[in-house]
């Protein structure tokens, strides 16, 4: 017989307020799981898709920073467009190493969509310097466009699963009427550049009718050391702002540390109200056990004895609950993802929330710790019984 | 000459109530001696549990002097009272107060595991087999009888090999017969291992087999006469 075993079958008698008590402990630890690893998922995706854009400045029309960041980043349509000078000008520019302008549009189409409720779909005008700019978009068929002013197209993975279109097929363009020919169709790259459809620059701007406009310029330059000074050279540019990679991440990250702060004191409370479960268990069940105790301390039990005994049925609450809330949150990632996803203004590609067995140790070692502070009252209120009182309380 | 294993001299005890004092018990002299059989008897309320708690270390006394087995646990603290308890102490109940969670082997263990003994199980199955349920040792005390309970708590009391062992109505809750089996198994203990015997009991029959009874009423020991007259 040992401590543990003793414990274990008190617990085992009130079965449903136990599993009660460890499910309360199991979804506070599995939302605290769920929010490390958000954490680390968003700072990851946000990382890899800034790494992924290939370029160190994007210049942009003026505007707000932060719809420019999360245009940016999700390629939506520019609002506002600059003159393509400002391209010409920047690109004579000696710490340029490489320079792409992009012009975005995007057009409605009422058909779309699997269940036709009609879908976005994003028009990049490009350059060859694209391919230049982020070496990793490979072919997965097809080419790079036959001329600069050509009426075709090149596909992101995404879009061409979605558009469900090979080389040689058509697409048509309902708001201006026009079809394009698909030249290309690029292998899966995991950035929003998948379900982007490419056409060359220069048709973009006839087309749409945006001759020398563009959206953006993205910029490498030769030494990323001069990036401060660089930038600092463009605030001569009239009418534009340059977003460096380091504003973005801090810009997007600022704008989720709300989001973030707000899931924490709801993970805190959680976890407060864990807390209070546990004390509020253990209490009711020493209480119930008056008689018990007493008869233990009769038998010989210490103060010391009894208290180990209490202890130990929180921790072994809250053990049960920390392994139960850690599996929950790993099971349970993919739901938690969506629900970010259906939540934030921008959420990067990629895993959203990244489990690591660290997060989980660190949660389960807090629950234990927790578990041992909220048992400390009860099993003091224990171990405080004398046993003629105990014994005849219920007499 | 017999060793006393019980002192008392003048043994109070008082439970304060908001403003009042009660006396359960008031300046109890006595002698108890090595293989005694005593029975504490007097009507409800004359202050046998008190009595028994109090000579049992379950509870401090609040003035007098209290000797047992040679230690002066008069002013006794805690720690020292459950060392008392645990090595030289055993103590049965009026309802058996078995832990339900545990079975007979388990409860009857529970001493030991609290004074940190080895070889356990042995010494537990022994005694069970003592009292006669060498059989039921895995049964948890909601699958036994009023009278098997209380033998478990027996053997339960014992399993420590105590010097004095302290038994509450323990016969209380139990029909006639179990009633005389349980204090059949009492008696046989006193006799063959030379164990103190102390039990409070409401019943005269019973009471009639112990070596000396010890009749309270309101508090006192008083002559056999003055008490029957209320009991």
């Amino acid at each position: 017989m040992k401590t543990i075993s003793i414990a274990y079958k008190n617990l085992k008698r009130k079965k449903i307020r136990t599993v009660l008590t460890i499910g309360a402990v199991a979804v506070a630890v599995a939302v605290l799981v769920s929010l490390f690893g958000f954490d680390a998922g968003y700072q990851q995706g946000l990382s890899n898709d800034i790494d992924k854009l290939g370029y160190h400045l994007l210049v942009t029309a003026k505007g707000c920073p932060y719809e420019a960041a999360t245009l940016m980043l999700s390629g939506g349509g520019g609002l506002r467009y600059m003159e393509d000078a400002v391209y010409n000008r920047i690109a004579k520019d000696p710490r340029v190493d490489k320079i792409m302008p992009e012009l975005v549009s995007s057009v409605y189409n009422q058909e779309g969509g699997p269940d036709k409720r009609g879908t976005f779909a994003l028009y990049m005008g490009i350059e060859k310097s694209y391919l230049d700019l982020k070496p990793w978009a490979k072919f997965k068929s097809g080419g790079w466009f036959s001329s600069l002013d050509a009426d075709e197209v090149i596909i992101g993975y995404e879009a061409a699963e979605l558009e469900q279109r090979l080389v040689g097929d058509q697409i048509f363009v309902p708001k201006i009427n026009k079809v394009l020919t698909v030249k290309g169709i690029f292998e899966r790259t995991g950035t929003q550049d998948d379900g982007m459809i490419f056409i060359p620059l220069a048709t973009a701007q006839r087309i749409f009718n945006l001759p020398g406009k563009l959206t953006g310029i993205g910029i490498k330059l030769k030494d990323i050391q001069q990036i401060n000074e660089f930038e600092e050279s463009l605030y001569n540019e009239p009418g534009i702002q340059v977003v460096s990679l380091a504003q973005v991440r801090g810009t997007i990250l600022n704008l989720v540390a709300s989001a973030r702060a707000m899931a924490n004191s709801v993970a805190l409370i959680a976890i407060f109200i864990a807390v209070l479960g546990v004390t509020n268990t253990i209490l009711m069940s020493v209480f119930e056990r008056t008689r018990e105790i007493g008869v233990m301390k009769a038998l010989g039990a210490s103060a010391a004895d009894i208290f180990k005994i209490i202890w130990t049925e929180t921790t072994l609450i809250c053990v049960f609950g920390g392994l139960f809330g850690v599996t929950l949150a790993s099971l349970g990632t993919s739901i938690v993802e969506k629900i970010i996803r259906h939540t934030l203004p921008y959420a990067p590609s990629g895993k959203l929330v990244l489990i690591k067995p660290e997060f989980m140790l660190i949660a389960f070692l807090a629950t234990v710790v927790m578990g041992l502070l909220s048992g400390i009252y009860p099993a003091l209120r224990a171990s405080k019984m004398r046993p003629v009182e105990a014994i005849r309380s219920g007499e | 000459m017999k060793d006393h294993v019980i002192h008392a001299e003048k043994l109070t005890k008082v439970y304060k109530l908001l403003a009042e004092e009660i006396y359960a018990v008031r300046d109890i002299n006595l002698d108890i001696e090595s293989g005694d059989f005593i029975a504490i008897m007097g009507p409800s309320g004359s202050g046998k549990t008190t009595l028994l708690d109090s000579l049992g270390c379950l509870s401090a006394i609040t003035s007098g002097k209290l000797n047992i087995l040679g230690k002066d646990v008069s002013h006794a603290k805690e720690k020292t009272l459950v060392l008392m308890r645990r090595k030289f102490l055993g103590f049965v109940f009026q309802d058996f107060l078995l832990i339900p969670t545990l079975t007979a082997l388990e409860n009857v263990q529970l001493p030991l595991f609290f004074a940190r003994a080895q070889q356990r199980s042995s010494r537990a199955i022994e005694l069970l087999e003592r009292v006669g349920l060498g059989k039921r040792i895995n049964h948890l005390p909601k699958e036994m009888s009023g009278g098997e309970k209380q033998r478990v708590a027996i053997a339960r009391a014992l399993v420590t090999g105590p010097k004095i062992l302290f038994a509450d109505e323990p016969t209380g809750n139990l029909d006639t017969k179990s009633g005389e089996q349980i204090f059949q198994i009492l008696k046989d203990l006193n006799k063959s291992d030379g164990l103190t015997v102390i039990l409070t009991t409401h019943n005269n029959k019973l009471g009639a087999l112990a070596s000396r009874i010890i009749y309270l009423k309101d508090g006192c020991i008083v002559p056999k006469e003055e008490s029957s007259l209320n009991v």
